[in-house]
């Protein structure tokens, strides 16, 4: 085909624009608009009021910059809806035997008697025990079946499968009947594995029908509650083996259930009427067989795990059952073992009876009673055998004394609690009780009385319960609950006073550490100072730091809950200090990231105190150097969130020198972090662009000198980044920041460096982890590039559209993926730009900078120059539509022709009849094949003839007579 | 092909009273029609006696056993010779508890020397090819209750070493005073055994404290009369070194079976006896001895 010949069009942008302008028509708020937020009738489950529209919302809000997305989401975000409404019904009940099967009622009827959410369940309470009474010493299971055939016990323990699965199978048999076996020298884990195995027994046991075995396997594990050998390990036997009794009167309660299978009654609310025979002769059995048991305790735990079948009997079997069992365990000697038989009477009792108080408060008055049993000779004899200490040995009971009494407490009236406490006062040596009170009494009742449990701790025996604990205790009340306003420094004088004698670190800091919370929640950082330099000195003797971090993390993050305002807390002498005893790094890191976080929620306003800067320069760059070869990514990209975060937060104001100053330094700190570095250089471009704004565009020297700074200081960053698309675009960004700020040498350079990057892009990079084709991204850089360069004046002494050349070229010589049209995309989107460069006066312009049309001035050598290149440019595309033409892709053949007609229509010169014989070429090659969308076709003939309408456009008329539309049949 | 016989009462709990309609079903379950002889009912009510070896000799008490006595017998068939179909026949009896002349219905109890117990068969008489099948069943028998109200006759006791009787070396034992009461020594069997028991004091720590329930059968025969107590069970009270001073409860329950209302006829005599007994951690052993007077109200 012989060389095209180009012409632009001239081209009359401001009446164009106003020609194709749409008419303003003004906006009713009540219209609907897609962005404006659907209005939905509230539901019922939120009262607040919404506002009607986003708009209203937005015009009356106050100082707080109204957020877009925020104010959309008000209300209508369709998450925090299901939210309240999956709120407002109950929620699932998890499993009938934890006690959180009420739970789910106690929403619904607030009854007084019921127990609601606000009672913490034994299942919390459960992994607390297990995790703190542990024991390195050996334990023993004795386990009679039956007569006493002994068996010797075969203790293999080896790790090969079939012989585990042997021993398993032997150790099933020997729990038939006539078997007996003692387990010797087994660590708690080994205990622990044998009790489980218990329990699977008896559920096999149960499954096979051998309801006898199960109850043999019942009683056998609670015989081993009456066993206080290896003390320390009894609070998690008794937690272990209380899972076997619930499983076991979870079984005989569904058993007698499924024999009523009557339909028609709730398995809430039947009653003992209802019950058919044979169910209430089967339950009846059960508890012959229970009353028949030897021995006290089994028969005791056993009955209360049947508690609830007394239901299928009668109406008040329950009622009168429980202080039965309450009486009985004044039977048992061992204050230890009587104190979680106890528990756990009140435990069922909560589940199964929670409206009966009196036997609650009855187990608690027995427990008083028999209080003094504790100091007796047989526990004293005990402890000296078994080489424990009483501190130790009255810590066991915690956990007991501490359910026992949150049952009592709860939602007890005011009157009672007082009396409680007034008699746990009586006792003598009363450390242990008043312990248990704090913990279980509500936050309120302590927190009153304050002073006066001081006084009470203070009277404590100091060889008996730590009080350390005790402070620990009352703390944790005080945590949650204001004591009156004038006692409360007395308050933390007295404690502090007791607490900072404590010697043992651990102790100490267990201590310290809750009551920081009452300090930060009631005083000003001047006591918290205090407190943290407490600790310091306490914690840094033999590095005793090393095994506290919990304790000291968490004290950080109470002070982070109070205290907000971070150039308080940084004006905290000891905070930094207090900071470096976190010296295992991913403690430190974590710690760092905790501060970070706060400070990222809740600084509202850009800080530029030295203070603040000096110490989150430091976390963060703890944080940063914590990036090793093996951090992952997702890791990385947090870290990089919150220094980010803290990047922007930080302004200088009109000091633009020592921001950028900031910049140096943070980018010599972050360097590991490539998000970070890219955050710096949007923030040096910003600064530039906010002088120029308060320069109003006109710089002086000074500030000439400093946005030449600032894009100096973009294009040393930029080479060291990674990824070639933030390379690409922030060159193209810095390039525009610089020519805006009338650097040109600057904008040349950053231009240039971009397109000489552009050779480097991969075909394929990687997104989230999936390999993809650059292309796509390519092509939207280099459109965006070539917008650019419309305002970018030619340098002097490089030749002509220097830039659009180098370009160009970079683009012929890529190499683009095998049979892709990407390259002559590229063409025909470089036209329209060479279109506008050949105008009198140009689109768009940048202030105070020459484009080229100022700088040739119309030049028709420069219009020709630019004439040719175009030419070629088409030339190019032409041949590679032949070679389409050839192969068997005439479908892609079809759409490049038809967008370079698109494009030749828009932007060519038609008078030309060559051009205009071009593009009714293209336009019939593109609709040769059929594959044109015929929709289009048609619309861009309507648009021909609205164009040829106006009055210097006539010429298109002719062409319109030769455009034909080809219907695709 | 097999046929399985069964017997299920009216009442799930079996027990009935004298007087009343003894009630239930013969369930035949086969999957092929069962050809029979005929099917017969029998119901029976027996006291057995037997004496123990120690009261009289070896010999004797192998040789002789004391013969059973009937208290109730009645036989009928239920269904004449045929053919019982496939699947699931259910045939209903009732039989009417009545004794004959001035014989009375004991209650059951099941006991070491002394049974009294009542049994339902029904046998399936078949060919001389094919097994007779039969089932028995056992029913429980309560007497009627007793019309006097019955009057509680509570019992405090304290035991102290100078209270005890058996005693060897008196000098040796250690001091303590044991205080309590049962709330009644004439029991409802029905009702539980109650009472409480205070440690006021005890030099030596207490091991263990347990109630054990005490049958006494007496069984009359030619040569004389045999008496022997055996424990029925054993229920442990407190254990370990209780509390001193603080009332323990006393609690039992009487089995069923192994218990019946005290009973006295010409040829035997069931009674009831319980000991609270106190285990020293020195070993030493204290019994004290209550008679009972079981009813049924």
């Amino acid at each position: 085909m012989a060389a095209v010949q180009w012409h632009s069009r001239a081209r009359r942008y401001e009446s164009e624009l106003q020609s194709c302008g749409l008419e303003v028509a003004p906006v009713e708020f009540s219209d609907y608009h897609p962005l404006k937020s659907i209005t939905v009738t509230d539901s019922k489950s939120r009262r607040g009021a919404r506002k009607g529209s986003t708009s209203s919302s937005s015009s009356s809000s106050s100082s707080v910059a109204p957020d877009p997305l925020s104010s959309m989401l008000d209300g209508t975000d369709p998450l925090s809806m299901f939210a309240a409404a999956s709120a407002s019904e109950s929620p699932l009940t998890l499993s009938q035997s934890s006690s959180t099967g009420d739970l789910g009622r106690g929403k619904r009827r607030e009854k007084e008697d019921e127990v609601g959410v606000d009672f913490e369940p034994w299942s919390s309470k459960r992994g607390e025990i297990l995790a703190r009474f542990t024991t390195t010493e050996k334990l023993s299971i004795n386990l009679f079946m039956g007569s006493e055939k002994g068996k010797a016990p075969s203790l293999a323990s080896s790790s090969a499968v079939s012989e585990k699965v042997r021993t398993r199978l032997e150790e099933l048999d020997d729990l038939e009947e006539g078997s007996q076996r003692e387990l010797l020298n087994l660590s708690q884990q080994d205990y622990v594995n044998r009790i489980e195995e218990l329990n699977q027994s008896l559920k096999e046991a149960w499954a096979s029908d051998q309801k006898v075995k199960a109850l043999k396997i019942v009683i056998q594990c609670s015989k081993l509650l009456s066993d206080t050998a290896v003390i320390q390990f009894y609070p998690s036997k008794f937690v272990l083996i209380t899972d076997i009794l619930d499983t076991f009167g979870r079984l005989v309660y569904e058993r007698i259930w499924s024999m009523c299978s009557d339909p028609h009654y709730s398995p809430d609310s039947f009653t003992a009427d209802e019950v058919n025979d044979t169910a209430k002769e089967t339950c009846l059995n059960w508890f012959f067989k229970i009353a028949s048991i030897r021995e006290l305790i089994p028969r005791l735990y056993v009955e209360v795990a049947l508690l609830k079948c007394n239901r299928f009997l009668t109406k008040c079997g329950i009622q009168e059952t429980v202080p039965r069992l309450t009486a009985m365990i004044r039977g048992i000697g061992d204050p230890l073992v009587a104190v979680y038989a106890r528990a756990y009477l009140c435990r069922i009792g909560m589940e199964v009876a929670p409206h009966l108080k009196d036997s609650l408060n009855k187990n608690f008055f027995d427990l008083l009673g028999t209080f003094r049993q504790i100091h007796g000779d047989s526990v004293q004899n005990q402890l000296v055998l078994q080489r424990v200490e009483i501190p130790v040995y009255l810590t066991l009971y915690s956990p007991a004394i501490h359910w026992i009494l949150q049952c009592v407490s709860y939602r007890a009236p005011e009157a009672l609690l007082t009396e409680m406490m007034e008699r746990c006062k009586k006792l003598g040596n009363n450390a242990l009780l008043l312990n248990s009170v704090m913990w279980a009494f509500r936050a309120e009742f302590i927190a009153t009385r304050a002073t006066d449990f001081i006084g009470m701790i203070k009277d404590c025996d100091e060889a008996g319960f730590p009080k350390h604990l005790l402070f620990g205790s009352l703390g944790r009340s005080l945590a949650c609950a204001d004591p009156p306003e004038a006692e409360r420094l007395p308050i933390l004088n007295e404690a502090w006073k007791v607490i900072t004698k404590v010697r043992s670190p651990q102790d100490y800091i267990n201590c310290a550490e809750i009551w920081v919370e009452f300090t930060c929640r009631h005083f000003t950082k001047r006591e918290v100072n205090t407190v943290l330099s407490d600790i310091i000195k306490h914690m840094t003797p033999d590095r005793a730091f090393e095994d506290a971090y919990p304790q000291l993390q968490s004290v950080i993050r109470k002070i982070l809950t109070y205290f907000h305002d971070f150039s308080v807390l940084f004006s905290m002498e000891r905070f930094l200090p207090f900071m470096d005893m976190f010296q295992k790094d991913s403690v430190r890191v974590g710690v760092c990231l905790s501060i970070m976080d706060v400070f990222i929620k809740h600084q509202q306003e850009p800080t530029r105190d030295p203070v603040i800067l000096n110490a989150l320069l430091h976390v963060c760059k703890t944080m940063h150097d914590s990036v090793n070869a093996l951090t992952l990514e997702d890791e990385k990209r947090s870290l990089a969130l919150l220094i980010n975060g803290f990047i922007r937060m930080v302004s200088f104001g009109r000091d633009f020198e020592q921001q950028l100053s900031f910049c140096v330094e943070a980018r010599a700190t972050f360097c590991n972090l490539e998000p970070v570095l890219v955050q710096l250089i949007h923030t040096v471009n910003q600064l530039a662009m906010e002088t120029r704004r308060v320069m109003r565009g006109s710089h002086s020297r000074k500030t000439a000198a400093f946005v030449r700074a600032c894009a100096a200081y973009s294009f040393i960053t930029i080479p060291s980044l990674t990824s070639i698309f933030s390379r690409l675009n922030l060159y193209l960004l810095s390039g525009q920041v610089a020519l805006a700020n009338q650097c040109l040498s600057q904008a040349d350079a950053f231009l240039k460096a971009a397109v000489s990057v552009l050779p480097e892009v991969p075909r394929s990079i990687s997104i989230e982890g999936k390999l993809r084709s650059s292309e796509g991204f390519l092509l939207d850089f280099i459109n965006n590039f070539l917008s650019a360069l419309l305002v970018v004046p030619d340098h002097p002494e490089a030749g002509v559209l220097f830039l659009v050349r180098g370009l160009l070229n970079m683009v012929q010589d890529y190499t683009w993926e095998d049979n892709s049209d990407a390259k002559v995309h590229v063409y025909i989107s470089a036209l329209p730009l060479l279109a506008a460069m050949s105008q009198e006066s140009y689109l768009y312009s940048i202030p105070k900078v020459d484009s080229n049309e100022t700088l040739y001035g119309g030049d028709p050598k420069f219009l020709a120059e630019i004439n040719k290149l175009c030419e070629t440019l088409i030339g190019q595309v032409l041949d590679h539509l032949k070679t389409l033409g050839r192969d068997e892709s005439v479908h892609r053949q079809g759409s490049l022709a038809f967008s370079l007609f698109g494009c030749l229509l828009a932007h060519g010169d038609l008078r030309n009849n060559k051009l205009n014989q071009l593009a009714v070429n293209l336009w019939n090659l593109s609709h040769k094949q059929g594959y044109c969308n015929t929709r289009t076709s048609v619309r861009t003939l309507e648009f021909i003839k609205h164009q040829a309408q106006q009055p210097d456009m006539a010429y298109l008329s002719d062409m319109l007579h030769r455009l034909t539309l080809q219907s695709r049949t | 092909m097999s046929a399985s016989l069964d017997i299920r009462l009216k009442r799930a709990n079996k027990v009935y009273h004298e007087g009343e309609v003894l009630a239930g079903v013969v369930a035949i379950v086969s999957k092929e029609a069962v050809q029979h002889q005929g099917i017969t009912l029998t119901m029976e009510g027996i006291v057995n006696l037997q004496l123990s070896s120690k009261s009289v000799g070896v010999f004797e008490a192998f040789y002789n056993s004391v013969k059973p006595i009937q208290l109730i017998t009645s036989n009928i068939e239920v269904v004449k010779q045929g053919k019982v179909p496939g699947g699931k026949t259910e045939i209903p009896f009732e039989f009417p508890l009545h004794t004959k002349g001035n014989k009375v219905l004991y209650e059951t109890y099941h006991g070491v020397f002394v049974n009294i117990q009542y049994t339902l068969r029904c046998d399936m008489k078949r060919s001389l090819l094919a097994k007779d099948l039969s089932k028995t069943c056992e029913f429980m028998v309560h007497c009627l209750p007793q019309k006097a109200k019955l009057q509680p006759t509570p019992v405090d006791f304290t035991i102290t070493p100078e209270t005890l009787q058996n005693v060897r070396e008196r000098s040796l034992l250690p001091k303590f005073l044991i205080r309590g009461h049962l709330d009644a020594t004439n029991c409802v069997i029905t009702k539980p055994l109650t009472g409480e028991l205070v440690v006021e004091s005890s030099d030596v720590a207490i091991k263990s404290i347990e109630l054990q329930l005490v049958r006494v059968e007496t069984c009359g025969c030619a040569e004389g009369y045999a008496r022997d107590a055996t424990e029925i069970q054993n229920i442990q009270i407190a254990e370990g070194d209780v509390c001193h001073s603080l009332p323990i409860p006393i609690y039992m329950v009487f089995p069923r079976l192994f218990t019946c209302p005290t009973l006295e006829t010409i040829n035997f005599k069931v009674e009831f006896e319980v000991n609270v007994v106190i285990v020293l951690h020195d070993e030493h052993l204290i019994t004290e001895n209550f008679p009972l007077k079981l009813c049924r109200a």
